[in-house]
């Protein structure tokens, strides 16, 4: 849901990061924040546990910039990623205009791709969204694992519609930006419909 | 889409911020803000400077969403108000109009009873300035006439391509 504030000459935007536990959700977040202009940022919240798995969520609002005349901010979440954070999950999706999945590109990880991908399913149509039409973006994280799975076959398991894919790795930033900036540009693409 | 896209005018911006403003006063709080459910701060009033008010609108509205979550799993629609008392500095958070988050910021120079007093007060108003921004958007979608077309209906590659060239 964006919200457009015509008073303040505003738009908030909401993208979520989805994906199963450790696959580097809050790491793109980090990679972010340190990478962008002190101006442009807020503070990075992380409610976390004492080992650093994300509890709730991570947030991290950013100012892009203008586009026809409106300031562009976009909130950053993270859900947590394991399973049995579920109602957190579907709470974090409340409102949210894009979505990017980052998938671990590890082998033994291939069935918790598939799942939280499933789940991101079930959890949107709750929420009232369908994946086919949501902004969505694919990640594929961890590329410098030599246990990664080549990319194509990553693609014909985790591919819904032909999505803007990404190849990552998170921790060095390597195609970090790449992927917010696809997502983002399909956000503000749907504004363009309203 | 679940819920429909939050627009503000001008308007309804200043009627907003004058509600909040007369509670600001009424209630001897420091800080009073909106926020949406979502997390998105829509208007906020007081001493502001030490105040990150995007953080606190963000865990607000997920402090709200989880509470809902336990209110459900008791069997309640939800809880709609709720309270934290600090040492010095209180919270005060309740729902208005459904879908947006009202909070206070007070501290001994006012009380519970005051601050939830003068909150009942303001949730009408603002419950009435919601009303018409809903009705106001539900009108422009209905108007067939581009009088208020959006301007994001030129947005380009080259505009969204320019927000990251830095």
């Amino acid at each position: 849901m964006t919200f457009i504030n015509y008073a303040a000459r505003e738009i908030n935007c909401k993208i979520v990061y989805y994906g199963p536990g450790l696959c580097g959700k809050t790491t793109n977040l980090q990679y972010i924040y340190d990478r962008t202009n002190p101006s442009a940022k807020g503070k990075l919240i992380s409610l976390a546990t004492e080992t650093d798995r994300t509890l709730f969520f991570d947030f991290l609002p950013l100012d892009l910039g203008t586009v026809k005349g409106f300031k562009t901010r976009f909130h950053l979440y993270t859900v947590p990623g394991q399973v049995f954070y579920d109602a957190s999950r579907k709470l974090i999706l409340k409102g949210v205009d894009g979505v990017v999945f980052v998938a671990d590109s590890q082998e033994a990880r291939m069935e918790a791709n598939a799942e939280s991908i499933r789940n991101l399913d079930k959890n949107l149509q709750e929420q009232g969204y369908e994946i086919a039409v949501i902004p969505y973006v694919l990640q594929f994280n961890k590329r410098d694992l030599p246990t990664s799975v080549p990319s194509d076959q990553m693609y014909r398991a985790l591919n819904i519609k032909g999505e803007p894919t990404f190849e990552a790795t998170a921790t060095t930033g390597v195609g970090v930006f790449d992927t917010l900036k696809a997502v983002a540009r399909q956000v503000l693409m749907e504004l363009k419909k309203k | 889409m679940a819920t429909p896209d939050l627009v503000l005018y001008d308007e309804e911006f200043t009627r907003i911020k004058d509600a909040l403003s007369r509670l600001r006063q009424d209630a001897n709080a420091n800080v009073v803000f909106l926020v949406d459910k979502n997390g998105q701060q829509i208007a906020a009033i007081g001493d502001l400077t030490t105040l990150d008010t995007t953080s606190l609108a963000s865990l607000t509205a997920g402090n709200v969403a989880a509470t809902d979550g336990l209110a459900r799993l008791i069997g309640e629609k939800e809880f709609s108000i709720l309270f934290h008392e600090g040492e010095k500095d209180n919270i005060h958070i309740s729902i208005v109009a459904q879908r947006v988050i009202l909070v206070v910021i007070f501290d001994e120079r006012s009380s519970l009873g005051l601050v939830r007093l003068r909150v009942r007060r303001a949730t009408a108003e603002l419950d009435k300035i919601f009303e018409d921004i809903t009705a106001k958007v539900e009108r422009e979608k209905q108007s067939l006439d581009v009088e208020m077309e959006s301007p994001f209906s030129e947005i380009t590659d080259d505009d969204i391509d320019r927000l990251f060239s830095e």
